[in-house]
């Protein structure tokens, strides 16, 4: 089978946390945003989501910090903050670690990274899952890129576990959803939280959603620091998504900065196009 | 390294209860555990949000903690404001001037 769905959406614990203070408007289209993910992605009739996130020390830390890891669990458990601070009960989600498995040996063909069979989900996965599993009945294999504690996997290594990823959902037997999570812009949990850079946002949205590999890549994380904040880094997440999309184009659902949530809060959706499907049933790559 | 123990502390009481019952019940002992200068074990202790994040703990560390020790949100952001007023820029790590205050 293949990748049938491929986006991106913003996980700031605010959104949830929070909502009760931002601007009505904005929130409530963020939420519909949200939704038609969810509608859109329901409709492609994933067996199992590969949410990958930028982790925030959950459960990985200095004393081994993986620049890519890979959930192989039964099942996971999050959010790991408090729940009344975050406004999602904690719950268990399952997972499926033969598919987590066969995902991360062929990976592991093309990208090094790390598994684990234990797992928490913080804000990162847990603010996603609560728009777009509200069930929680969609297998999750999950996955961490280290965006927090320097250093940080190149760029251009991300887009390359992106493209892995495609492949190894290809070789695959069963449909297969890829949901990056990630802020663009945004100084998360200091002095400075609620400040966005919309015009550095609305520039790399132009280039994600247009797929444009080399535009992507030649983001520096110096420069990045400067003009999008130290929760920039997290585009990370993003360019895996474009990686793992490579060839299609996307559109913009939502993208508006909401200072109280901390982020330009975004929805964005890649177009994999009408899947081909083979004479025995079992489909294929979308169509190009 | 003493910088090192100051977060590593923090992520275990965030993803970990009963090292958060052992905060409740002994509080010292628990800080015990760790190498620590005594400016950090009583800015962890009082605790001393703005210090912390002078000091150049991770803000996804000490998010947690400040709500850990009752900190609503306006109160976190403005501890952290007054720990600049007060210690001076971030001495290390991702907030240090050059970066997230440029």
């Amino acid at each position: 089978m293949s990748l049938v769905f491929a986006g991106v959406c913003s996980h700031a614990p605010g959104i949830v946390g929070r909502k009760d203070r931002a601007d009505p408007v904005l929130r409530d289209g963020l939420y519909a945003a949200y939704d038609r993910m969810r509608l859109a992605m329901e409709a492609a009739r994933p067996d199992a989501l590969v949410v990958i996130a930028a982790e925030h020390f959950a459960n990985f830390f200095m004393n081994n910090m993986p620049a890519i890891c890979m959930g192989m669990g039964e099942h996971y458990e999050g959010p790991i903050e408090d729940e009344a601070w975050l406004g999602i009960k904690r719950t268990r989600v399952p997972g499926d670690p033969q598919l987590s498995r066969a995902l991360i040996e062929e990976v592991m063909t093309d990208i090094d990274l790390a598994y684990a069979q234990e797992w928490k989900f913080d804000h990162g996965i847990s603010v996603p899952l609560h728009f777009l599993t509200p069930r929680y009945d969609l297998p999750i294999v999950p996955v961490n890129i280290n965006c927090q504690g320097p250093p940080l996997i190149p760029l251009k290594r991300c887009y390359e576990f992106g493209r892995a990823l495609r492949r190894a959902c290809a070789a695959h037997p069963k449909r297969i959803a890829v949901v990056g999570t990630g802020g663009i812009s945004h100084w998360p949990a200091t002095p400075d939280s609620g400040r966005i850079n919309e015009a550095w946002d609305r520039e790399f949205l132009d280039k994600f959603i247009g797929n444009r590999r080399t535009e992507l890549l030649a983001y520096k994380d110096e420069q990045t620091w400067r003009e999008a904040g130290q929760g920039g880094f997290e585009i990370r997440t993003f360019i895996a998504v474009a990686g793992a999309a490579e060839g299609y184009t996307g559109e913009v659902w939502f993208y508006a900065p909401i200072p109280i949530f901390a982020v330009g809060c975004t929805i964005a959706v890649m177009n994999l196009g009408q899947e081909v499907r083979h004479e025995d049933g079992q489909g294929g790559e979308p169509a190009r | 390294m003493s910088l090192y123990a100051v977060q590593k502390l923090i992520y275990q009481l965030n993803r970990d209860s009963r090292v958060r019952e052992q905060l409740a019940h002994d509080f010292d002992g628990l800080l015990a555990q760790y190498e620590l200068t005594e400016e950090e074990r009583i800015a962890i202790r009082d605790p001393d949000i703005g210090l912390l994040y002078v000091m150049g703990v991770n803000g996804q560390l000490l998010m947690h903690y400040a709500a850990l020790r009752g900190f609503e949100w306006d109160a976190y952001i403005e501890a952290m404001r007054e720990g600049e007023r007060r210690h001076g820029p971030v001495r290390t790590g991702l907030y240090t001037s050059a970066g997230s205050r440029s």
